[in-house]
């Protein structure tokens, strides 16, 4: 299980959490110039890394927030908070 | 008592040292590069081909999956490939000349709600359809076939009915690798562990061979079959996939007397079960939701499927664990494989199957070897293209699929 550092609660067990996947996915600004291959790489298409990923959480049974965290998809060490 | 499993052959294959260029060149020795590599002999005729397995053959996926085999999905396209790998694998023992413990046990998949056992009919009804075989069980049904279920209404999520396939079963997953292994190296195909693909030979868009860990090694067809590690491959040569790698994890109690008929599986409560030969029952979960290549996941999610078991078969009770381990699976938006060609010449794809290929290994192999030896899909691939991404036409096997493994 890990042990996640939610910035306004302190650490907590990885249950009390849900996860959001890759971080700073901006909405499209004008979607409707978007080609299919750009609306499908917006949809469909995430980072996948092995090594150090910025992700998404939110404290689900705690302060209800989401932030970002980067986290080692190989160790599972979380690198930093932001 | 147990079963007597069968005795090891006394050779498997040889362990030849990589040549310079092959025609073809599978990355990944898994089920599904050892499956294509087969095929690709056997169909083809193709037999310059190497296998590069950075570990050693079936380390991955192949031996730690919980080795359910059924082909009663919902839609068209998935039953068609699904099918045509449980006929594969109804002639694959004698054709392999390999004891891999095939057993046809029947597969049940519970429903615990009324929607569940809208969607539960339904999928019989489409498995009907598509030649599939499926029945609807009512609780007391249920409980003829395997009577260890719980079906008793008080229980927080009572067994309303399932859907059964009674030719879906079981196999042991290590002995199907060495099958495909040993009839491959038989003709001739290089299988090479120990070397690991870390870049790729390239002139623009084309891609002339890999670059590996015992050396550079030239081929006119490249195909990946890395499983969980595809996005990584993928990446070194520029290429984006719709792909998250993911733990799920399995496990064993200890040898115990035979007590479970069949394969039990329930999307709701998000357990399967069933006893293999030895003796173990064998548990799978749902995927951690986090992306991870550490090949383990939380101890929560065990947890929560070994209550889920103790509710449905209340005899585990005194069970124990004694082994738990984790996979990385590459999961897709849809819950579908990506089969075919990808926008860089020369180079294919075969993955995305992630909590559920193993029951696909043999039309997995076979239609990445129509691929890789003439370039172009095999019709049940056709579907399953990476530009459907692009174009809208998924295949959505979530939830529809029943539990995805
Ligand atoms: C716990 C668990 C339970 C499962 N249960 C079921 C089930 O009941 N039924 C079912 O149908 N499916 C199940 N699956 C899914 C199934 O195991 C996979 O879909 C399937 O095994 C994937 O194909 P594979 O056998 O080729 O993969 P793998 O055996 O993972 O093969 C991929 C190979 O590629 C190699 N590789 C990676 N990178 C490189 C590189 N750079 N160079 C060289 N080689 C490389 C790896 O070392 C690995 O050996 C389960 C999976 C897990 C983890
Ligand atoms: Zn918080």
């Amino acid at each position: 299980m890990l042990l996640i550092p939610c910035p306004w609660c302190g650490d907590r067990d990885e249950t009390e959490f849900h996860y959001g996947g890759q971080a700073h996915v901006a909405y499209p600004q004008s979607p409707d110039a978007l080609s299919d291959a750009q609306w499908a790489e917006y949809l469909f298409v995430r980072d996948n890394p092995k090594g150090e990923f910025a992700e998404r959480w939110c404290h689900n049974a705690g302060c209800r927030r989401w932030f970002n965290l980067v986290r080692d998809t190989a160790t599972h060490q979380i690198v930093v908070q932001r | 008592m147990s079963a007597v499993l069968p005795e090891h052959p006394e050779f498997l294959w040889r362990n030849p040292d990589p040549r310079r260029s092959y025609e073809v060149v599978i990355v990944g020795g898994g089920g599904h590069g050892l499956a294509t590599a087969y095929y690709l002999a056997r169909n083809h005729g193709i037999t310059n081909v190497a296998v590069l397995e950075r570990g050693w053959l079936a380390g991955g996926n192949m031996a730690r999956n919980t080795t359910i085999i059924r082909s009663n999905y919902l839609w068209d396209e998935s039953a068609a490939i699904y099918e045509h790998a449980l006929k594969q694998w109804e002639a694959l023992p004698e054709e392999l000349d390999y004891d891999f413990l095939f057993s046809q046990r029947g597969v049940l998949n519970l429903a615990h709600t009324p929607q569940d056992v809208r969607e539960g009919v339904r999928r019989v009804n489409a498995n009907q359809l598509n030649g599939v075989d499926a029945e609807w069980l009512n609780p007391d049904q249920v409980k003829e076939f395997c009577p260890i279920v719980d079906i008793s209404p008080g229980v927080r999520y009572p067994v309303l009915g399932a859907t059964l396939q009674p030719r879906a079963g079981i196999a042991k997953h290590d002995h199907v690798a060495w099958a495909f292994a040993r009839t491959a190296d038989e003709h001739g195909i290089d299988l090479i562990q120990d070397c690991e693909v870390t870049g790729f030979l390239r002139d623009g868009d084309k891609i002339l061979g890999v670059q590996t860990t015992r050396g550079p090694i030239m081929a006119d067809r490249i195909g990946l079959a890395a499983a969980g590690h595809t996005s990584v491959l993928a990446g070194l040569a520029g290429l984006r996939l719709p792909l998250q790698s993911h733990p799920l994890q399995a496990l064993v109690s200890e040898l115990l007397e035979p007590v479970h008929p069949c394969v039990v599986m329930s999307n709701h409560v998000h357990v399967y079960v069933s006893q293999a030969h030895k003796g173990e029952l064998v548990m799978g979960a749902g995927v951690d939701p986090y992306n991870s290549y550490a090949q383990r996941g939380s101890v929560h999610v065990i947890e929560r499927q070994m209550a889920a078991a103790l509710e449905l078969f209340p005899i585990f009770a005194r069970a124990h664990v004694i082994r738990t381990w984790g996979g990385i699976v590459d999961v897709t938006p849809d819950a579908s494989p990506i089969i075919g060609a990808t926008p860089l010449a020369n180079l294919f794809v075969n993955c995305g199957w992630g909590t559920g290929g193993f029951k696909a290994t043999p039309a997995s192999g076979w239609v990445y070897a129509h691929t890789l030896a003439t370039g172009r899909a095999h019709p049940l691939n056709e579907p399953f293209a990476l530009e459907r991404f692009t174009t809208g036409a998924l295949i959505d096997e979530h939830g529809a699929a029943a539990v995805a493994h």
